[in-house]
């Protein structure tokens, strides 16, 4: 993928907020995924090692590790869910 | 229908906004919050939801549930913010023609939402420790 880092907000939800420290921040990254998102996040977070139960959405839609992400996405980390 | 609320939840009055004539059978499911988790004693919850994505998921999900088992009506609310021992946290109620739909849908609904919907759970233990349901051991083991 190319090298231009896009600007992408990422939101933090439940224990990924907390192991955040906030709720939101906008990042310059050099992302191409959903995933690689998640994991560039997590090295700067110090968060626990991700799992198959974690979830993602782009832009307020569901979506998958493998989706793409564009310049100015907002893209929400779910930690394993617990409804119900 | 799926909401959210962080107020009490009237299952009653749920119950009868899904009247309709032509339902000859209801069924519910309700979930408590109960004071023993994993062994440990639980004091209080705390739900989180991200609503926009719980109302589009959730819509998602009942209209699965019509598709599959062609009940009357449904619905679902989900409550939010701190609960005590005993409160209603979820309330899934359908009307259908018959018992059968009725029985295997509100089943389906309450399945799927469990597993689906951005919904988080924090226990607060009676010792003053708290953890987030299904989150704490497997991110620090990744082992699911």
């Amino acid at each position: 993928m190319s090298d231009m880092k896009k600007t992408i907000t990422v939101r933090y939800f439940a224990m990924f907020r907390e192991h955040a420290g906030l709720a939101k921040e906008t990042l310059s990254l050099d992302v191409a995924t959903a995933r690689d998102v998640f994991e560039q996040t997590r090295l700067r977070h110090g968060s626990g090692e991700p799992n198959g139960h974690c979830k993602v959405a782009i832009n307020d839609e569901m979506a998958d590790w493998s989706s793409a992400v564009k310049d100015g996405d907002t893209v929400l980390l779910f930690p394993p869910v617990a409804g119900g | 229908m799926i909401e959210v609320t962080v107020d009490t939840i009237d299952s009653e009055s749920l119950k009868r906004s899904l009247a309709n004539s032509g339902a000859g059978g209801f069924c519910s499911f309700e979930g408590w919050v109960r004071d023993l988790n994993d062994g440990r004693t639980v004091k209080r919850l705390e739900y989180e939801a991200y609503e926009p994505l719980v109302l589009s998921e959730g819509q998602r999900v009942l209209d699965e549930a019509r598709q599959r088992f062609a009940f009357l009506e449904a619905r679902c609310v989900h409550r939010t913010g701190l609960l005590e021992i005993g409160d209603l946290a979820v309330w899934v109620g359908v009307a259908s023609a018959h018992r059968d739909e009725a029985f295997k849908a509100c089943r389906y609904i309450i399945d799927e939402l469990k597993v689906r919907l951005p919904i988080w759970k924090k226990e607060h233990y009676v010792d003053g420790d708290s953890g987030w349901v299904n989150c704490e051991r497997c991110a620090a083991h990744g082992d699911h």
